[in-house]
């Protein structure tokens, strides 16, 4: 067996893959169950389709994924453009920290107002974080993979000294949260008595512009460009420093905005935690999702349901909830090994002419 | 300075030494990993599964030296999985090194799961006969356990690997120009798979260090970005051994200096002295590219670029 270039990537494999993937994983599942002694089929059946059996099933399926959907879209702009943001996790949570902050300052106010003002500091505050390794790579070359992962460590000890010291609340009896965010700082219910909340409505507008965005502008054209030959671009006038700017803020401000989203929505304040790993996981549905944003609603959908099998599975099965990261880990190996069909194809000839020999 | 202040300034070198010998190892193997030209970002999740497993083993009394050597043999396997995709598929190479940190924080979570809180009896100190009793340093770098020398040997040992051997000469010419060493007629990927495997298989010990001495117990994500420092100490230390093990030290000083600030009840909130270590990964890292001929002129040159045979 052995690889053969092709002339040219294919685009039947590039859709193709991410399913050889999913199917790839559900028998790896199947077996991982199996090897724990329990019946592959009825426990995919308990992770992957008993979590959607009911209203509130799909209403915290839809709120998990909106999150995702968010930053990956943000996050594969860079990727096309070979901007590695592995920062979202700081940033959504500097997004939330910015949010609840402003929420909190506003704790008196009410209004129609405060809501897109906390919002807004989200976006904000998720966008500043990733302006540093933005400033960092362009001005120094510092590499922004180091950078922006070592300040997801960081982000998350500002909110734990936050929610620890001087924000906590004065009616918390000493628990690490602040108080809880007065209605006008909190999103309205989507579907009534469900905790999916307006803000999943972001996601197809966002998808949307950003579609828009990469495919019918000149700036798109120029993260391509400089995604895929660096060399073209810089001899075609294009910045590449320009490609990192853009990349990082919109990747940090959406990563923010869903940090903000996941506080003014579901949790309601601002406690230790504010994310599952919602930052990384965005990344792995970046790929699935083949950096396009439709692709990435539909692999962020994919996703999110592994955070509801993994609840699912703990609650029927008894195994442990890091089940979650095995599956979404094993998505992102089978798709990085069936991408290798897009631009090869497999041969099981026998030795006639190989490469080395020609 | 009085005699107890000597016996805490003894005490904190070596919590130092201790907090710097996982960093040691997954720096140096990385190093190794990269001087052939691969770029593994999956450290993270190789020390961890190393953690585990070297727990694992030494919770069933498996014994000392196959707790560290079950260690050793996860990071490698795990590592094994990454050259398949990476060298073997050709696939990207950050994103197979993501994948592994990501899949590996969650295996060894889930595999760990029934040990946590388990606690063990960490390895044995084993003092150095004669310089163990010199004052203050005697304690502070010539009493400790097996790992701390092992990691200390290896940085020379490595050395004189590539700079001063056949086959360190072979690696590294994988590492700068891949076309070149294969029209010489050397195996680019086996010797980028054997690269990768030591990689894989210090990191684990890295990862052994962790579970089995320094906490002793297994933690969820006890790695907590030490992988990814390590990463950042690669190129602090312009891909030599001696320079990784110096800033290996340094961050191990940084680490337990943060610890001691907030035992001496600094003015500051611990969880602002505990971003120290980020911090300065990051201050380092800058101060390191801020030169860019400084990277380029060090770095593999053919570092994380994809090999072909068949062109």
């Amino acid at each position: 067996m052995r690889l053969e270039a092709r002339l040219e990537p294919s685009r039947a494999m590039m859709v193709a893959a991410p399913l050889l993937a999913v199917a790839a994983t559900l028998a790896a599942g199947g077996l991982l169950f199996a090897a724990l002694g329990f019946d592959p089929l009825a426990a995919l059946f308990t992770f992957f389709v008993s979590p959607l059996g009911d209203l509130t099933g799909v209403s915290e399926w839809l709120l998990k994924a909106t999150p995702l959907a968010l930053i990956a879209i943000g996050l594969a702009l860079g990727f096309r453009g070979n901007v590695w943001n592995i920062g979202a996790e700081g940033q959504l949570t500097m997004g939330a920290v910015a949010a609840g902050g402003t929420a909190l300052a506003l704790y008196e106010a009410s209004g129609f107002w405060v809501l897109p003002l906390v919002l807004t500091a989200g976006v904000l505050g998720g966008a500043a974080y990733a302006a540093l390794p933005a400033v960092l790579r362009t001005r120094f070359h510092a590499n922004e993979i180091l950078t922006s992962l070592m300040l997801n460590y960081v982000a998350i000890l500002v909110l734990a000294w936050l929610v620890h010291g001087p924000w906590r609340s004065p009616e918390g009896y000493n628990f690490p949260e602040t108080r809880m965010f007065t209605d006008a700082a909190l999103l309205p219910a989507l579907i009534e008595g469900t905790r999916l909340h307006v803000g999943a409505l972001f996601v197809p507008v966002v998808a949307l512009v950003v579609w828009a965005v990469l495919s019918r502008s000149f700036l798109g054209f120029q993260i391509k460009v400089i995604g895929l030959t660096p060399a073209a671009g810089s001899y075609a006038g294009f910045s590449p420093n320009r490609v990192i700017w853009f990349s990082l803020l919109v990747g940090g401000g959406l990563a923010g905005l869903a940090g903000a989203m996941e506080v003014c929505g579901p949790i309601g304040q601002l406690v230790p935690s504010v994310s599952p790993g919602y930052g990384y996981t965005a990344i792995i549905a970046a790929f699935l999702g083949r950096s396009h944003p439709l692709g990435i609603v539909l692999a962020a959908l994919l996703l999110a349901l592994t955070y509801l099998g993994g609840d699912a599975a703990q609650i029927a099965l008894a195994v442990p909830l890091a089940v979650i990261q095995v599956f979404q880990g094993m998505i992102l190996f089978f798709l990085l090994a069936a991408d290798v069909l897009i631009r090869y194809r497999v041969r099981f000839s026998a030795r006639v002419q190989t490469g080395g020999t020609r | 300075m009085s005699d107890a202040e000597l016996l805490t300034l003894s005490a904190i070198l070596a919590a130092m030494v201790r907090a710097a010998t996982p960093l040691v190892f997954a720096a140096l193997g990385e190093l190794v990993t990269e001087r052939a030209g691969v770029l593994n970002l999956g450290i993270e999740g190789m020390m961890l599964i190393g953690a585990v497993a070297a727990f694992a083993v030494a919770h069933a009394d498996g014994g000392i030296l196959l707790s560290i050597a079950a260690g050793a043999a996860a990071g490698m396997a795990i590592a094994a999985l990454f050259a398949v995709l990476a060298l073997g598929l050709r696939a990207n190479q950050v994103a197979c090194g993501l994948a592994l940190s990501l899949f590996g924080v969650g295996l060894s979570a889930f595999l760990g799961k029934g040990l946590i809180g388990t606690p063990i009896e960490a390895l044995p100190a084993l003092p150095l006969p004669g310089l163990s009793r010199i004052p203050v340093i005697g304690k502070a770098l010539f009493d400790h356990d097996i790992l701390v020398y092992l990691s200390v040997l290896a940085a020379p040992a490595i050395h004189l690997f590539l700079f001063r051997s056949r086959a360190g000469l072979i690696l590294r010419a994988v590492g700068e120009n891949h076309d070149a060493a294969h029209a010489i007629g050397y195996a680019v990927l086996r010797v980028r798979l054997l690269a990768v495997l030591f990689g894989g298989a210090m990191a684990g010990l890295g990862g052994a260090y962790l579970s089995l001495t320094y906490t002793p117990m297994w933690v969820e994500n006890m790695a907590a970005g030490r992988g990814w420092i390590a990463l950042a100490l690669v190129v602090f230390a312009t891909w030599r051994p001696a320079r990784a093990l110096l800033g290996a030290y340094l961050f191990g000083g940084v680490t337990i200096l943060q610890l001691h600030a907030q035992n001496w009840g600094v003015g500051v909130p611990s969880q602002i002295l505990a971003m120290l270590p980020y911090v300065a990964t990051i201050v380092v890292l800058v101060a390191i590219s801020r030169d860019e001929s400084k990277i380029k002129l060090n770095a593999p040159a053919c570092l994380g670029k994809v090999f072909h045979s068949g062109r």
